[in-house]
């Protein structure tokens, strides 16, 4: 029980705060060119986006309850266990950042899912 | 192949390059210093750690590759960026083996495999899907 509780919330808090921090850069924008003046303006405007640190708390969480799971069961376990964390990760682009994931990609994002899961448990 | 998805495809390849090479700097690094849970040699591992040369050059490499995954994520999905990213599995798994020299096995490269494929499926599908603001 309290093993699937901390399952959980490392998945949503790792998938919240990716796309915390996917919505803070596409609203910051990119980088004009690939240069480094224009690079390092652009990651001044990212440490300054709410939805960056927002991220990266978010992160922090999902690596302490990482840090504890890790702590109950073994890794073979846990790292297949948060593989899901792709699917989820897809469902909450779709939902919250209206991206539009095709028929190809969910068929991709379910092959790396199951090739993670795999490699670990085996 | 568009200007876009070259330009995401050639920056997720850097990108995943600099983390897997920073991990394996990590390893390498913290291979040679000796861990043991009491604090004096806590203390003398900490501070190997910090003059380690190996260890600052795994950690440069993690950063530029998390300021690349930033800039990715400004332009393209994030439901196209993660999965694409699991291709460093892939490299790390073949790192592990031509430089730490350690067996991977089977089953592992097994599940490597359907990553890459995975990786073939999403790579080939639109970079962005929201419009620019």
């Amino acid at each position: 029980m309290r093993l699937l509780i901390f399952l959980l919330v490392a998945v949503l808090a790792s998938t919240a705060g990716e796309i915390a921090i996917t919505h803070g850069m596409k609203k910051v924008g990119g980088p004009e060119r690939l240069a480094p003046r224009a690079i390092l303006a652009f990651l001044g405007r990212a440490l300054g986006s709410g939805w960056f640190w927002l991220g990266t708390g978010l992160s922090a969480l999902y690596f302490y309850s990482m840090l504890a799971l890790l702590s109950w069961a073994p890794v073979s376990l846990i790292v297949p266990a948060t593989a899901l964390s792709y699917v989820v990760g897809a469902f909450g682009a779709k939902l919250l950042l209206r991206e539009r994931v095709s028929p190809a990609r969910w068929t991709g994002v379910a092959l790396v899912c199951a090739g993670v899961a795999l490699a670990w448990v085996a | 192949m568009g200007h876009l998805r070259a330009k995401t495809l050639v920056l997720v390849v850097v990108m995943v390059a600099a983390s897997s090479v920073g991990d394996i700097f990590l390893k390498q690094g913290m291979d040679r210093i000796p861990v043991q849970l009491d604090a004096a040699s806590l203390g003398s591992a900490f501070a190997q750690t910090v003059t380690s040369g190996q260890i600052w050059l795994g950690i440069a490499c993690l950063l530029f590759s998390f300021v690349l995954y930033l800039m990715l994520l400004s332009w393209a999905d994030y439901s196209y960026v993660m999965p694409v990213s699991s291709f460093g599995y892939a490299v790390v798994a073949l790192l592990a083996v031509l430089v730490l020299g350690e067996s991977v096995t089977v089953g592992r490269w097994a599940g490597v495999a359907l990553i890459c494929m995975g990786v073939g499926l999403v790579g080939r599908t639109e970079p962005r899907t929201t419009e620019a603001n």
